[in-house]
């Protein structure tokens, strides 16, 4: 039987934390919270007179956007701030520029950084809610919540699943996250990349590793395919974008060699021709476009989550 | 000057074979006597019945940070925090600004020394001129001035062939060299252990190999150039390994390691809180017991602080940004009582002779001893005094301690430098 834990955490940071009652939490209000977003009106009151800051510091339209339509949703209100890193550097430190913005009686801080743990120092920091919106190579936890959620609605379970985690796993925060909550909930994950894009003892994360694409698709029920950002490596044992596509990249060929219905994933924005070919991105077994409706969802049951329970966090203080 | 009784302590001096109550006197700031009921007259008397009397400690690794960085500590802050942690004497690393790589810089050091110390201070000077691993600075010229020892701290000499030199010049000038073990084409701007935990929380790491190709490496060349090698805070297993066998084959090697790398491993890191971001980083919990294991069986020589205070703007910020490094004269005696004696790995013999007998030996320093004649430099320690590290509690400007919150065994009441009391809990 499912047992539903009570959220009681004023902050989501990451997955590795938590429990698998509370992210299953996470994903049962998501889905009562998907069905807003068909209405005419697609609007409730639940984060009304509440506001929601959005501090970017690595550029980033897509999740923005997302954390910026489920905020709307709720009825908070919302306000963009993007800074570039660069000149934080010199000047402000994250704490200093996290406590003036709460001191804007902000109610939840929505914050994307390049440094890993960016944002769990920040909550050590503030009373405001802090919602990590990705942090460096940590953890990217609305994302993959966003993946599991929409695996979860295509193949109505996550424990047993096969799941594959294809590219970058060194670096990518959104690999990360997904290891956490997936495994947490009862899936089988493999990671496939080449070699140096594999960081050291990831197998004790409960994890398969394989080089070999052929053997991460077969008998897959998903695969999740990372974004390759090979603008920003200058290693020499980096492999060259063709060089990637021919050893790992998703394409019609290969898929023709898995499950029939294996689930298609990516987090965006996607390289065409390197990850994944146009085909297989705009393909039946592509679920892109859904992962994106669905993240709105997932991040207004993340907001909503996080602000009830500084509620009660703060008025038992009061008290 | 006058003298001073200390009655009736448990006295431990390894140097002179010594672990029994005895009274200690000093006298004209010098070790004048220790014995079963000396009596003086007109002596200043403590009573040190229950507690613990040794040599003044010696820590070999400590940045003080003057000249150049005055916000982060002083000669004249640090050494207080020697004195309260039950340090009489430190030797202080040259990475300063300017670094003490001239005679002018040694000069510049010694007469803020002379007007602020309040414990003693002795100085490292840079192998290479600037810490730049280019040039080495003049070997003979320093030694002349005095100085303990040299050492690049903070980062390894690359060329080979430099360091041998190096090594060459400190033999023929009767100069100790100590080495930051630390290959950074390996470590690769890494931030903590390469591993499980660096994986876990998407940070860089840095791997044992770039610390432990770089012992092996300097062994090697003090091999060849004759000389004793110093090896600075060990971390990891292999190193421990490597300098045993080196030991065991006659090698002219010694080492130390840090209370932090004995106490804690890599977890402590998992919550982003830059006061365990060292370098070295903390390690596995292997390596913990192999560092112990080195320490039970005379493969470590020393215990040094590594002293390496920051200001909160360099700590309290993006983990992958703050400095490394963390404060550690106030805590080391406690951090040693509680890790290692209270576990069984050192008796107070043997925690004497890492924390002052050692390194003073080490270094060639008149230090680390209560034998006759001697600089009166001791240390009264309650064995059995519990405390909770707290930061206002400490006296080091800087506040980066990683035993922040703990409680550790062990209390200095009183550290008497030259026969005088230069910290004292009722003072
Ligand atoms: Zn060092």
């Amino acid at each position: 039987m499912a047992e539903t834990a009570a959220w009681t955490r004023k902050d989501l940071l990451g997955l590795e934390d938590l429990s698998r009652q509370e992210i299953e939490l996470i994903l049962s209000t998501a889905e009562s919270f998907k069905e807003v977003s068909t209405r005419e009106i697609k609007k409730v009151p639940a984060l009304r007179g509440k506001t929601v800051v959005n501090l970017f510091y690595e550029p980033s339209t897509r999740t923005r956007v997302s954390f910026e339509v489920a905020a709307k949703r709720l009825s908070a209100d919302v306000i963009n701030i993007a800074t570039e890193t660069s000149s934080v550097r010199k000047g402000e430190t994250l704490i200093d520029t996290g406590r003036n913005i709460e001191a804007l009686k902000v109610d939840i801080v929505v914050v994307r950084h390049n440094y890993s743990g960016a944002g769990i120092m920040l909550a050590r920091h503030l009373k405001a809610s802090v919602v990590n919106a990705g942090d460096g190579w940590h953890e990217h936890p609305t994302q993959a919540l966003l993946d599991i959620f929409t695996l979860k609605e295509k193949l109505g379970k996550i424990a047993g699943l096969k799941v594959s985690i294809v590219g970058d796993i060194a670096h990518s925060r959104v690999a990360r996250s997904n290891i956490w909550g997936l495994t947490k909930l009862g899936a089988k994950v493999t990671v496939c990349a080449p070699p140096m894009l594999i960081p050291p003892a990831i197998e004790q994360t409960g994890v398969s590793v394989t080089h070999d694409i052929g053997a991460a698709l077969k008998g897959a029920d998903a695969v999740n395919v990372l974004r390759m950002q090979f603008e920003r490596d200058d290693s020499l044992a980096f492999p060259r974008q063709l060089e990637y596509f021919k050893s790992f990249g998703i394409t019609r060929e290969r898929l023709e060699k898995a499950k029939k219905d294996i689930v298609v994933m990516h987090p965006g924005p996607i390289n065409r021709g390197i990850e994944m070919s146009s085909e297989v991105a705009d393909g039946a077994n592509s679920v892109i476009l859904e992962q994106v409706t669905n993240g709105i969802a997932v991040r207004m049951a993340a907001l909503f989550l996080v602000a009830q329970a500084n509620e009660a966090i703060n008025g038992k203080a009061a008290d | 000057m006058g003298k001073l009784l200390i009655k009736n302590g448990r006295v431990v001096d390894p140097a002179n074979k010594v672990d029994a109550v005895r009274d200690v006197l000093a006298e004209n700031g010098r070790i004048a006597g220790v014995a079963e009921n000396i009596r003086a007259n007109s002596a200043k008397v403590i009573d040190a019945a229950g507690k613990i009397v040794l040599p003044g400690l010696v820590d070999m690794h400590v940045h003080l940070r003057e000249p150049g960085r005055e916000d982060k500590e002083t000669v004249a802050s640090g050494t207080k925090a020697a004195l309260k942690g039950g340090v009489t004497s430190v030797l202080a690393m040259p990475n300063t600004t300017p670094s003490i790589d001239s005679a002018e810089n040694v000069s510049f050091l010694k007469e803020i020394i002379k007007s602020t110390a309040s414990a003693n201070v002795f100085i490292a000077a840079a192998i290479t001129k600037g810490r730049e691993g280019k040039e080495l600075t003049d070997i003979a010229e320093l030694k002349k001035l005095g100085i303990a020892a040299i050492t690049d701290d903070g980062s390894s000499l690359d060329p080979d062939k430099l360091m041998l030199e190096a090594l060459k010049k400190a033999k023929a000038n009767g100069m100790l060299a100590i080495c930051h073990c630390e290959d950074k084409k390996l470590s690769n701007h890494g931030c903590v252990n390469s591993g499980i935990i660096s994986t876990r929380m998407g940070l860089k790491g840095i791997s044992r190999e770039s610390e432990y190709k770089r012992v092996e490496r300097d062994i090697d060349l003090a091999a060849k150039a004759g000389s004793a090698v110093h090896i600075a805070h060990i971390s990891c297993r292999e190193s421990v390994e490597m300098i045993r066998r080196a030991k065991k084959n006659g090698a002219k090697v010694t080492c130390d390691v840090t209370p932090h790398h004995f106490s804690l491993t890599e977890e402590a890191v998992l919550g982003f809180d830059a006061n365990f971001k060292m370098n070295p980083p903390l390690r596995s919990k292997e390596d913990v017991s192999a560092i112990r294991e080195g320490l039970r069986d005379g493969t470590i020589d020393a215990i040094a602080s590594d002293h390496a205070p920051h200001t909160e703007n360099e700590k309290e910020i993006e983990f992958e940004r703050a400095e490394f490094g963390v404060i550690g004269l106030e805590t080391e005696l406690a951090a040693a009582i509680t890790e290692l004696l209270d576990q069984g790995i050192l008796d107070w013999p043997g925690l004497v002779e890492k924390m002052a007998l050692n390194p003073a030996r080490i270094l060639g320093i008149d230090k680390g001893t209560l034998s006759i004649g001697r600089d009166a430099d001791i240390v009264i320690v309650d064995p059995d005094k519990a405390w909770i590290v707290r930061r206002e509690g400490l006296v080091s400007k800087s506040k980066n301690c990683a035993f922040l919150g703990r409680e550790l065994k062990g209390a200095v009441e009183y550290t008497i430098c030259s026969g005088k009391v230069a910290y004292g809990i009722h003072s």
